[in-house]
């Protein structure tokens, strides 16, 4: 039973009304390899049919491991990878189709929060500075304009008192004013839409928490939509709607928050999940499984569905040849697995 | 600006770093002080003039401080006039056309040392009959020596060395020598005490006028002595200091920066650009500098500014250009850079306001390290007779120097002073590169 994604997951929300914000479709993401600096050696293929919508004021989780691709599907979102095959439409706009002016506009609507806060910020500019990048970047001519958003940037992150924090250098604040910089920079040109790239995976885990709801505050408040990419799925839950787990660059599983922590349907978000720990005694006893081997290469992906080689309920004559659609044996629960069909 | 104050706070931690600011504060406080006191016109003129701008001076004399340390004292030059008074003249008229004049000039003199020469300027008054005049010489110990009597012509001069007559009258070919030198002494010394030299001139029209001008050419002068054609040395070690630093300046800001732009632009587009940046290096590589350098200065110009211009254009795409383009192929993967590039920035904007204010800590120190190797350049530019032909530089006195044999002749002052200007440049700014290298590297360590 192959259904077409987009139609059924607004259908099985509740609030089948929301407006799609950003819509992926088939998307492509790859990168030529090659050979003394000139030959033609291959392509990795980081992103391959990538296929979702964000509705907005949604938020949802690209969960996976290293290098299976999250991170070139987001910068690819941002606009700094161009794709190689399908489309990437925000608000009814094709981004490959937009001009410079076209491209400035849309840089103002999307923000991006990266992973290491310390490296996100440029070491010889003041808070101020990085802060008003942006706004001279976007286009804020005026000087008076631009330092009071910058002030407001500050408070919503709750950086007080912010006169103290904007002479200094990103060097004299600690991992979480850092984040928390970072945050209000790609929210003041107030977005509608932010990307946070493992946002809390560098910090300590004591102010990770204060970070996630920082976000998620804003997120209400603004009521952003947001593509929050991880790989610890034990900070998922704290403000995601839904979960796709990513692998060697597909998308295996996309559903609800609940559906997938509690009912995981693909052998490979199983054995994430099995991965996660849980600060729980009785897990020093017990063994767990973890799927055996390595990630797969993405310039060589295998044959079929991708999982296969690692996977212990593989079908065999069905699994290595031909590749999975997604199927949906849940109501807003779709998987790209065979077991299902 | 924080920064830069902190940095320079930092900076006067280091005693070498206080002793290169003080040389070149010192060499900036020259400069000023030269390009002030002497205009450019001034500068040319004293250095390109002519025996007529230089004729007081003695030749080759050293500088008058070297008395302070020899025991034997040289004698110092002068000049007296008869036109601003500083010579006596007496006028008597006998008749209503002839009168005498009398000029006298008594000096003391307390050398150890005979002068170079003698001479006298004169600027008679007259329409057809020449003034005539007869010198005389009276020494501390008593002698009366007769120099000479002459007719005196419009601009005429009476050099004392020069006249035979005189060499013959005094049996001796050294007439210095016999009018300071006591010829019954056991050991011939000079006679120390008061001098005087009297001339007595006599006017043959009614109108006819004398002035004289007495021009002692001792063996040393000024601070800085003299060269072959008499120039005060003092003028191009002055007004060359503006020159070096400037030159110095100017080359090693224009290649760094411009290079360091160029390094950006290629790195942070990459393909082709960075290709043709990266070929155009390597092949400007082997291209040899100082030959082209020379032949430029031989087959078109030898100006000062046109080989400014060539040694900049001629070390943009210097070596240089690999070493920054692998520290922005580090910094541009930053992800502050990625940042910039999510909300909008565009590629100028990346390169001038990311990627190149990470270098200026790197920049620094290499520039102000880099200034001593141009300036020496221009020297050694000028020691290969490629030195700028009007303008008076340090490279040009020592080209000058050795030219003439200085060093054979012993007269060490004159390319050791230039030299050591150069030395001392060199010193200032290597000490306080170095002091900068210690002060912003630590932190090129976290990039």
């Amino acid at each position: 039973m192959v259904t077409d994604t987009r139609s059924k997951v607004v259908k099985g929300e509740a609030e089948g009304a929301r407006k799609v914000l950003l819509s992926i479709d088939d998307l492509h993401v790859w990168f030529e390899l090659r050979r003394f600096g000139f030959g033609h050696a291959g392509y990795v293929k980081a992103v391959d049919g990538v296929t979702f919508d964000v509705h907005s004021g949604e938020t949802i989780a690209v969960v996976g491991e290293s290098g299976c691709g999250k991170s070139s599907l987001m910068k690819t979102i941002l606009g700094l990878y161009k794709p190689t095959r399908g489309k990437v439409i925000f608000d009814g706009k094709n981004l490959s189709e937009l001009d410079s002016a076209g491209m400035h506009w849309y840089h103002t609507r999307v923000g991006y929060v990266q992973q290491d806060p310390y490296g996100a910020l440029p070491p010889f500019m003041t808070i101020e500075r990085i802060l008003e990048e942006p706004l001279i970047v976007g286009g804020v001519k005026k000087k008076e304009e631009r330092e009071q958003r910058v002030r407001r940037a500050m408070e919503e992150v709750k950086l007080s008192p912010v006169a103290d924090f904007l002479p200094k250098f990103p060097h004299m604040l600690s991992g979480g004013q850092q984040q928390r910089v970072v945050i209000a920079r790609s929210m003041i040109m107030e977005p509608k839409f932010l990307v946070a790239d493992e946002p809390v995976s560098m910090l300590d885990a004591s102010v990770r928490v204060e970070i996630l709801k920082l976000l998620r505050g804003l997120q209400e408040s603004h009521h952003l939509s947001v593509i929050y990419i991880t790989h610890d799925l034990s900070t998922v839950s704290y403000f995601s709607e839904r979960i796709f787990v990513m692998y060697a660059g597909n998308l295996v599983e996309k559903a609800k928050v609940r559906q997938v922590l509690d009912n995981p349907l693909h052998p490979y978000t199983m054995a994430l999940l099995t991965g996660t720990s849980e600060p729980d005694a009785k897990n020093a006893e017990t063994f767990k499984e973890i799927p055996p081997g390595e990630p797969p290469s993405l310039v060589n992906p295998p044959s079929g569905c991708r999982f296969h080689p690692r996977c212990s309920k593989m079908i065999k004559g069905l699994c290595e040849i031909e590749e999975p659609p997604d199927f949906e044996p849940e109501p807003g629960h779709l998987v790209a697995c065979w077991l299902y069909k | 600006m924080i920064a830069f104050k902190n940095s320079f706070r930092e900076l006067l931690r280091y005693p070498s770093a206080i002793v290169g600011l003080l040389v070149i504060f010192i060499l900036l406080g020259v400069a000023v002080y030269a390009l002030v006191t002497i205009p450019y016109s001034e500068a040319i003129r004293l250095w390109r003039g002519g025996e007529d701008v230089w004729y007081q001076n003695p030749k080759y004399a050293s500088p008058e401080w070297f008395n302070f340390f020899t025991s034997k004292k040289e004698p110092l030059s002068f000049l007296a006039n008869t036109a601003d008074g500083s010579m006596t003249k007496t006028v008597t008229s006998s008749t209503a056309d002839i009168s005498t004049v009398e000029m006298t000039y008594s000096f003391d003199y307390t050398y150890d040392d005979y002068p170079q020469e003698i001479i006298l300027y004169f600027s008679p008054k007259f329409n057809e009959k020449l003034p005539f005049v007869s010198i005389a010489w009276y020494t501390p110990d008593g002698r009366k020596i007769r120099i000479a009597d002459i007719a005196v012509d419009r601009k005429s001069s009476y050099r004392f060395s020069q006249d035979q007559k005189l060499q013959k009258s005094l049996r001796n070919e050294d007439v210095m020598q016999a009018l300071f030198v006591d010829p019954h002494a056991e050991n011939p010394t000079v006679v120390k005490g008061q001098y005087k030299l009297v001339i007595s001139g006599t006017t043959f029209e009614k109108d006819s006028d004398l002035d004289v001008q007495f021009v002692f050419h001792g063996k040393v002068y000024g601070l800085a002595g003299t060269d072959k054609y008499r120039r005060d040395i003092l003028l191009p070690l002055l007004y060359g200091t503006p020159i070096a630093l400037a030159f110095g300046l100017l080359a090693a800001l224009g290649t760094s920066v411009l290079t360091m732009i160029i390094a950006a632009i290629g790195t942070w587009y990459a393909g082709w650009v960075d290709e043709l940046i990266q070929r155009i290096t390597e092949i400007n590589l082997v291209l040899p500098f100082l030959a082209i350098l020379i032949m430029v200065g031989t087959f078109y110009s030898r100006s000062i500014w046109l080989m400014l211009g060539v040694t900049i254009l001629l070390s943009i795409f210097s070596g240089q250009i690999k070493t920054y383009r692998a520290i922005f192929l580090q910094s541009k993967e930053a992800s502050y850079i990625e940042a910039a590039r999510a909300y909008g920035a565009s590629d100028r904007r990346i390169i001038f306001s990311y990627l190149i204010p990470r270098m200026i800590p790197l920049l620094i120190p290499a520039l102000v390290s880099s200034i001593p190797s141009f300036v020496f350049l221009e020297a050694s530019l000028a020691v290969l007779g490629l030195g700028d032909p009007v303008l008076p530089t340090w490279g040009k006195v020592i080209d000058d120097a050795i030219t003439d044999g200085a060093i054979y002749r012993g007269l060490y002052y004159w390319p050791l002073e230039p030299a050591a200007l150069l030395m001392l440049t060199g010193l200032g700014f290597a000490m306080l590169g170095f002091a900068l290298d210690r002060v912003f590297n630590p932190r090129l360590r976290d990039i």
